[in-house]
């Protein structure tokens, strides 16, 4: 098979506006393809990082648009196995207007609990120091930061809409985090004083940080249990589990992503069938001369089953290249889901692209090649087409 | 003088397989346009037809939405007795008082539960919606726990069948009737008596919105300014219309991402059909000539092949109307962000969106097939004989 390359490399190069044409269709669409599976793959199969690993959050069973009595937290703190708990208010509210490019997420925090629960923020200790200590302090991602072009020290101004108060926050601290870097923490003690005395003391979410990895799965029970009989109930998830339930939020994503990974591949192989197709068929009376020359069915069935597979996987690889630049657009796109802003072509979907690739240029070539082996020499030289 | 377009349509037939296989790519993109066009359609008709120009949506201020408003039962009083507003037949002022928010109920594809919208309202409020009808059973009645779902909830979700019990709040509501008002956002909501409603949510006072119905077009402007200017209650009116319509924005992310994933295999399509395109004149370079001969026109070759690609890509685009009408009619819900609840609606595939889908396809056949129509056109009579 091998030593046929160098005319199966022929073959490819000789129709070679066909050829470009081929490559090119089906390298846009396993474009897509890779990007639909990387964005699947950072859905579904993304593996929590050993910080999120360890975290869990609590929300009221109903909806997250209401939160739950603050003295929850101390009843959740008594679970063994919980190191440490942080309330955290989802606070809304409009950054300079309502365009897509101004919203981002902001939450009210305790301040030395949240940096307790994300070990993994990275910001120099007196950024730390201001955080704790102002009231009106409040830290940003470096991802966010850059979006935005915040400055440390630059004061913004949040216009509530949940909560109808508007907060005069400056920035105190950038931190650096390799993941939920898109995000605006400030002091909840800062929200509660401006709150009216009957809206206080609640809890939007409740971030719990486990002892160990092998402690999580009993929290998660143990907090819904301890709530059940209460007139609030609460669910408890990890981390990610949590974050996932955001994209159900859009609809049936599965599905979707689904539908259209079934629709393009289905395409690339209608692609890659025809232009095989056609190239047979140019080239019957090339196939009895080759096989008068002494070349067997078998070796006929490897030179067009080569040709089939080195275009498809051509096509595979350009097709990657683009991938990985459209992950790079859908990363600086504005969006909330914390899964997109890291969206990355992972080697393993790239594998999976290129096999697929080649699969299916092995498939689509099944046929012609085969028939074409099987034609009697005499057949094959007198076809006129 | 053109050649006739039966010629074209002759050629495709004899080569089907090719006319096939590159139809079908066609069609599996426009397929991929339509379900998301469906899916527009569908949420828009939702969302669009439940609003009534005349009706009057009041949030408090720099609220976006009923879940996350809250009014004082005195802004009603206030409202209620402001002139503009038009009366039934025992003289009570068309405003309802209405208290908004979300629970959650488990289905087979969401174990998990999606949140659902449940209103608490008085019999005022049901009279104030138009077209809204009990499809089965009763309404609830006053000072019981009673709940009538939606058509689209009830389809969804087992658990909110007529005659189950549902538990939220402070206990378990009975479900007497289920409800449809046409293609409504009020088919994905469940109803139950205000009173019951807001005391089982620690409510009694504050409650979400207001609906005003005004006597005319004229008077429901007027009374939108007059609402939202008085500086008695922090309070915006809007009419009810808008409000839904802006909400037709929850749909956005899944549209685009739908219509990015059409645009991109709409590029691989046409470099397909121009393959398809350039085989074609390639084989048939023989014809070519012997057209030529005959005395049609470098101009008429150039129509007749780009007519044929056309002819190829509008054959793809009916398949693909066909093989996404199974898809009419199907019930899907998406989230809503500034409601934080979700709402059910159908893919609906209209003749108009069918249209939209050949036109698309059609595009990209004249977008493929304008470069291997030139190169048939360019040909020269005797070499074009002469080749093989």
């Amino acid at each position: 098979m091998l030593r046929h390359l160098p005319l199966i490399l022929k073959n490819c190069w000789r129709n070679r506006r066909r050829t470009i044409l081929t490559v090119l269709s089906i390298s846009v669409s396993l474009c897509l393809l890779g990007v639909m599976m990387a964005i699947y793959h950072a859905f579904y199969f993304q593996e929590a990082s050993p910080y999120q690993a360890l975290r869990l959050i609590v929300r009221n069973r109903v909806s997250l648009a209401f939160g739950m009595p603050q003295f929850y937290r101390d009843k959740i703190q008594q679970i063994p196995g919980v190191r440490d708990t942080c309330i955290e208010q989802w606070f809304g509210g409009i950054y300079i207007d309502r365009r897509p490019e101004h919203m981002f997420a902001r939450f009210a925090v305790e301040p030395a609990k949240k940096l307790n629960m994300r070990g993994e923020m990275q910001m120099p200790e007196d950024q730390k120091k201001a955080f704790v200590n102002e009231r009106t302090a409040c830290i940003v991602g470096r991802a966010l930061a850059t979006k935005q072009n915040f400055q440390l020290g630059q004061k913004i101004t949040l216009q509530g809409d949940i909560f109808p108060y508007n907060l005069e926050l400056t920035i105190r601290g950038i931190f650096d985090a390799p993941e939920n870097d898109e995000v605006l923490y400030f002091n909840r003690d800062y929200l509660e004083e401006s709150l009216p005395v009957r809206r206080r003391g609640s809890a939007g979410e409740i971030n719990i940080l486990a002892a160990g990895v092998e402690d999580v799965p009993r929290i998660e029970t143990a907090v819904d249990d301890l709530f059940h009989n209460s007139t609030i109930q609460t669910k408890t998830e990890t981390e990610s589990a949590f974050s996932l339930s955001f994209v159900s939020m859009l609809g049936n994503v599965k599905a979707f992503l689904l539908a259209v990974l079934g629709a393009v591949t289905f395409t690339i192989l209608l692609v890659s069938a025809n232009t095989i197709a056609m190239s047979v068929r140019e080239r019957v009376r090339e196939v009895g001369i080759l096989k008068t020359l002494g070349y067997t069915p078998a070796d006929i069935l490897g030179i067009i089953l080569g040709e089939a597979v080195v275009i498809a996987t051509a096509g595979g690889v350009l097709g990657i290249v683009l991938a990985s630049f459209m992950t790079g657009v859908v990363r600086r796109a504005p969006t909330l889901m914390d899964q997109l802003q890291h969206l990355t072509l992972p080697p393993q979907v790239a594998a999976v692209c290129l096999a697929v690739a080649a699969l299916i240029g092995l498939l689509s070539a099944l046929v012609p090649a085969f028939n074409a082996s099987r034609m009697s020499i005499l057949d094959a030289l007198r076809s006129t087409d | 003088m053109a050649i006739p377009l039966s010629y074209n349509f002759r050629n495709l037939v004899v080569r089907k397989t090719t006319t096939i296989m590159t139809a079908l790519g066609i069609a599996l993109t426009v397929s991929v346009l339509l379900a998301v066009l469906a899916l527009m359609t569908g949420l828009q008709a939702a969302l669009h037809s439940t609003g009534d120009p005349l009706d009057i949506l009041v949030l408090r201020k720099g609220s976006d939405s009923e879940l996350i408003s809250n009014l004082e039962r005195a802004d009603y009083q206030t409202v209620k007795f402001m002139p503009g507003i038009a009366r039934n037949r025992h003289d009570d002022p068309l405003a309802s008082l209405e208290m908004v928010t979300v629970i959650n109920l488990v289905s087979v594809d969401a174990p998990d539960g999606n949140n659902i919208t449940l209103r608490g309202l008085a019999p005022l409020g049901m009279e104030l919606r138009q077209g809204l009808h009990i499809v089965s059973g009763r309404w609830f009645e006053t000072g019981k726990r009673e709940v009538v779902v939606g058509e689209a909830i009830a389809k969804r979700y087992p658990a909110a069948r007529m005659g189950k019990k549902l538990q939220f709040g402070k206990g378990e509501w009975d479900v007497v009737g289920v409800m449809s008002a046409g293609q409504s956002a009020t088919n994905s909501e469940i109803f139950a008596d205000l009173n019951q409603v807001s005391s089982d949510f620690g409510r009694i006072e504050v409650l979400s919105s207001i609906l005003v119905r005004a006597r005319d077009e004229v008077e429901a402007d007027a009374l939108i300014k007059r609402i939202s200017t008085d500086q008695r209650m922090n309070v915006t009116a809007q009419s009810e219309k808008s409000y839904y319509d802006a909400q037709t924005s929850s749909g956005l992310p899944v549209t685009v991402l739908g219509l990015f994933v059409s645009v991109i295999m709409a590029v691989g399509s046409s470099f397909a059909a121009m393959n398809t395109m350039f085989a074609a004149v390639a084989r048939r370079a023989r014809e070519i000539g012997t057209l030529r001969v005959l005395g049609f026109s470098r101009g008429s070759i150039l129509l007749s092949f780009f007519a044929e690609s056309v002819l190829l890509s509008a054959f793809g685009g009916l398949i693909g109307c066909l093989l996404v009408l199974p898809l009419n009619g199907v019930t899907t819900g998406v989230g809503n962000f500034s409601t934080f609840a979700e709402t059910s609606f159908n893919f609906t595939v209209t003749p108009q969106i069918m249209i939209a889908g050949v036109g698309f396809a059609m595009l990209l056949g004249a977008l493929g097939g304008f470069f291997p129509a030139h190169s048939a056109s360019k040909k020269e009579i005797l070499t074009a004989l002469r080749e093989a």
